[in-house]
């Protein structure tokens, strides 16, 4: 069963065409990878997701339910969450606050009820931080919850963004390159750690990625854009044998040579 | 010890010149010259010259720290070197002088300045030897304290603070103590003898020297010990110190305005309002990144409400004749409703874009304020009068002493309510916004609510602020709501710490206390707040009192928050708890 669906999706930067006509069917509790050359259109298809474009054409469905025209936070709501290429974290706050600010589409409390401390608010705060403190855990942050965001390790950083992410408690979980920049035994980790993602928790997970390793090794299913137009999808098997991705990836004529190397 | 020591002399040199320039600056713009009125010491150094020799020493002790390195020697030649360097260029200017008449385009360079500059010395060549000897010492002596150990250093700084601060505040003390003879008395020998001069004693200085070098010294030495034993002690006693001290500064708030007279209690209910107001500027410059220039208009929208609703003068068309306190509801309602209106057409402008917006909407009110379009309304440029006092039951809020405890409880209340704020739901969102407006969004935070929230909540600060300023004057003007009173309030943020609540104090009392009682500051109010802010952003950027981060993840442990997880995530739950 599909969860989120992208119907002829077209996203236009005056001229240019960054996604031209995409459809995308990512069945529930999926590892979905999306890959491409640079430019390919992966962070455009994400932020038209996410509600921080707004298509020109087409349509984007979870669970049925159209996502075009709402607001970024309404689509938070909705049960979907992101991550970012270049890690975007609340840098001055700590480590823990990041966290509960994932969690503020599922509080309640206003200002009137923080200044007078209603024990309705006090309960709501106190189970937030338990929370809070069970997703860093989670992610393998434990203790480090103090630590101001901007102070953490590269990988570290890369983690708390999926425990932020993970506190809006979406349906779909958007990892854009979630191991860029890592070494080899980080990656490895990683990849274990989206794939208990998805395991422990059910979640879809929507992933950009230029690893193909990490690609290879856990999606079900690969879709590849190139100049914002799907030119292959499949599993991964299919992936690595398919000439037109080769081409796109290394040009033509190095197309033939890989396909050998590769059976 | 023969080996050779060598420094960068040309590094001393060019530091001592930007020294050197500044103390001609100084003078030339006629702060010397007027800080001279005032002693530091009585009969031995003025104010004016404790400012130039304050320019020496740090420029000799910069460059002592910044060339030196470790070596000792190099720490002398290169202190006293910069000394020499500074004191030169004065000795430039003073030969200018007498060459030329400079006072035709430099109005200041009168003969006094030049009196203070010579030491009132006539003969030329002695004059010059003199002031390079002067420097050349100052220069050696910052050098000397530079290469002392630490412990001894910070001493010796803390010391020559305290002096300086002690000598120019000697009037206050002095003010303070007037209710008890016996003390004034006991300590008459720290200050100067006879009335027309001010500042310490020579005895007084050395011994405020001495003593707090000592204290110092020695409390650098106690402190680790008494933090640990204090760490140590049962949480119980621990609660009750703290209690204990809260306790205290209680009192002591309650009692400040006997302790200050009437003239210092004024200066305190300024700085109330504009802590006030810091509070709620703080709230959205400090929390939620929204840079507002424009924040007097809902200062003045307070103001002029309050007047409005209370004027018993007659001169305008509507007469309520309300009293204060059913006006001040419909004050700050008003100035939430200002807030909310300047805020809706400035949700999508961000940074720079949004400070010109808001300082354009505090000009705006305050033209409004003048025009003759709304002069039958609201007075024009005669403003109002007879603004009503506060009254409960037969005590007025007419006088600075009785008005000092309702600006003391509007004070308590924004601190609360700031605080309260900071560690909700609603403070972190507007902190997360300051932080990445776009990713705050992601993470479902609704914008335009946030946005609007942060400026109708500042906005009730500051209409506050207003209405009890309306109250407190018993006239308003449209003059009293200029945009000085907006950067004012923002300078005083930034010098407190931006986002720190304890900081708004700290800056309002360093930026609008501080200046009220040196008078003298007055003229070159503007230009101290521009230098004091420069050297901020470069050697402090995060304010006298930085924020701290709550340890809230191991801390709140102890809190022991049980129940339910909010989120029902299943699986992180049992992720979790099955060991991952």
């Amino acid at each position: 069963m599909s969860i989120l669906k992208v119907q002829k999706l077209v996203k236009r930067f005056g001229g240019l065409v960054a996604i031209g006509d995409l459809d995308l069917d990512v069945k529930e509790k999926a590892i979905h990878s999306v890959i491409g050359p640079n430019g390919a259109g992966k962070t455009t298809l994400f932020n038209c997701i996410t509600g921080f474009y707004k298509p020109e054409e087409g349509d984007i469905l979870l669970s049925g339910e159209s996502l075009v025209g709402k607001t970024p936070d309404q689509i938070t709501h909705k049960g979907i969450a992101r991550t970012y290429q270049n890690i975007r974290l609340f840098a001055n706050m700590p480590a823990i606050e990041n966290v509960l600010v994932g969690l503020h589409s599922h509080l309640k409390s206003g200002l009137v009820g923080a200044i007078f401390h209603f024990p309705t608010v006090k309960q709501e705060e106190n189970k937030a931080l338990t929370e809070a403190r069970r997703l860093l855990r989670f992610v393998g942050l434990a203790g480090k919850g103090d630590l101001l965001a901007k102070n953490l390790p590269y990988g570290d950083q890369r983690r708390l963004e999926i425990a932020r992410a993970l506190a809006s408690q979406p349906k779909v979980l958007l990892l854009d390159e979630p191991t860029a920049g890592m070494n080899p035994q980080e990656t490895v980790e990683m990849t274990r750690f989206i794939q208990h993602l998805r395991d422990e928790l059910g979640i879809t997970i929507l992933l950009i990625e230029h690893d193909m390793k990490v690609v290879m090794g856990i999606s079900e299913t690969v879709t590849v854009l190139d100049y914002g137009v799907k030119i292959a999808e499949g599993v991964p098997a299919e992936i690595q044998s398919n000439t037109r991705v080769i081409e796109a990836y290394l040009g033509r004529g190095v197309g033939a040579n890989v396909q050998q190397q590769a059976a | 010890m023969t080996e050779k020591f060598q420094f960068n002399w040309l590094k001393a040199v060019q530091i001592g010149l930007i020294g050197g320039a500044v103390a001609v600056l100084v003078s030339l713009i006629g702060m010397v010259e007027a800080f001279n009125k005032r002693d530091i010491i009585a009969g031995v150094i003025t104010m004016g010259q404790t400012l130039l020799f304050a320019i020496g020493l740090s420029v000799s002790y910069a460059a002592a720290s910044r060339v030196g390195g470790q070596d000792w020697r190099a720490k002398l030649a290169s202190g006293t070197l910069a000394g020499l360097m500074v004191a030169s260029l004065i000795v430039g200017l003073v030969l200018l002088g007498k060459v030329i008449n400079l006072r035709p385009v430099l109005v200041n360079a009168s003969p006094p300045l030049f009196k203070i500059l010579t030491f009132n010395q006539k003969d030329t060549a002695l004059t010059i030897f003199y002031m390079l000897a002067a420097g050349a010492v100052i220069g050696l002596v910052a050098g000397l304290i530079n290469s002392l150990p630490p412990r001894a250093r910070r001493a010796v700084i803390a010391a020559l603070l305290w002096v300086s601060i002690l000598g120019l505040l000697q009037e206050l003390i002095r003010i303070t103590l007037t209710p008890w003879p016996q003390v004034t008395k006991a300590v008459s020998w720290m200050f100067a003898a006879s009335k027309n001069q001010k500042g310490l004693s020579v005895l007084g200085a050395v011994v405020v020297f001495v003593g707090v070098g000592v204290a110092h010294y020695l409390w650098s030495g106690w402190k680790p010990t008494v933090q640990t034993r204090l760490g140590e002690l049962p949480p119980t006693s621990q609660r009750s110190l703290r209690w204990g001290s809260l306790f205290l500064v209680a009192v002591l708030l309650l009692y400040l305005p006997n302790l200050l007279g009437p003239f210092l209690s004024e200066v305190a209910t300024t700085v109330g309002l504009y802590i006030l107001m810091g509070l709620g500027l703080n709230i959205v410059v400090g929390f939620a990144g929204l840079l507002d220039l424009g924040y007097v208009a809902f200062f003045a929208i307070g103001a002029y409400v309050m007047g409005l609703l209370t004027t018993t003068g007659g001169e305008l068309t509507t007469s309520f004749e309300w009293t204060f306190w059913q006006a001040l509801p419909v004050a700050v309602g008003a100035s939430v409703l200002a807030g909310i209106i300047l805020g809706v057409p400035v949700l999508h402008i961000r940074g720079d874009y949004l400070a010109i917006v808001t300082l354009g909407f505090g000009e705006i009110i305050r033209i409004l304020a003048l025009s003759d379009l709304l002069k039958p309304h609201i007075g024009g440029s005669q403003g109002i009068v007879q603004v009503a006092r506060a009254r409960i039951g037969s005590i007025v809020f007419g006088n600075a002493q009785t008005l000092y405890y309702m600006i003391l409880v509007a004070c308590l209340l924004g601190a609360f309510v700031a605080l309260r704020l900071k560690d909700s739901r609603g403070g972190r969102a507007w902190m997360a916004m300051r932080e990445d407006e776009d990713v705050a969004q992601a993470m479902g935070i609704d914008l335009v609510k946030t946005k609007l929230m942060a400026f109708a909540v500042g906005a009730a600060f500051s209409g506050l602020s207003g209405a009890i300023f309306a109250s407190k004057l018993g006239t308003i003007y449209p003059h009293s709501f200029n945009l000085l009173i907006s950067i004012n309030a923002l300078a005083l943020i930034i010098v407190g710490g931006m986002g720190s609540i304890p900081g708004v104090i700290v800056g309002a009392l360093a930026l609008v206390g501080l200046p009220e009682l040196l008078r003298e500051f007055d003229e070159f109010r503007l230009l101290v707040y521009g230098g004091v802010l420069v050297a901020m952003m470069l050697y402090r950027p995060e304010g006298l009192w930085p924020e701290k981060t709550r340890q809230r993840e191991l801390h709140a442990e102890e809190d022991a928050p049980t129940g339910e997880p909010i989120v029902e995530l299943a699986g992180v739950t049992s992720a979790v708890t099955s060991g991952k």
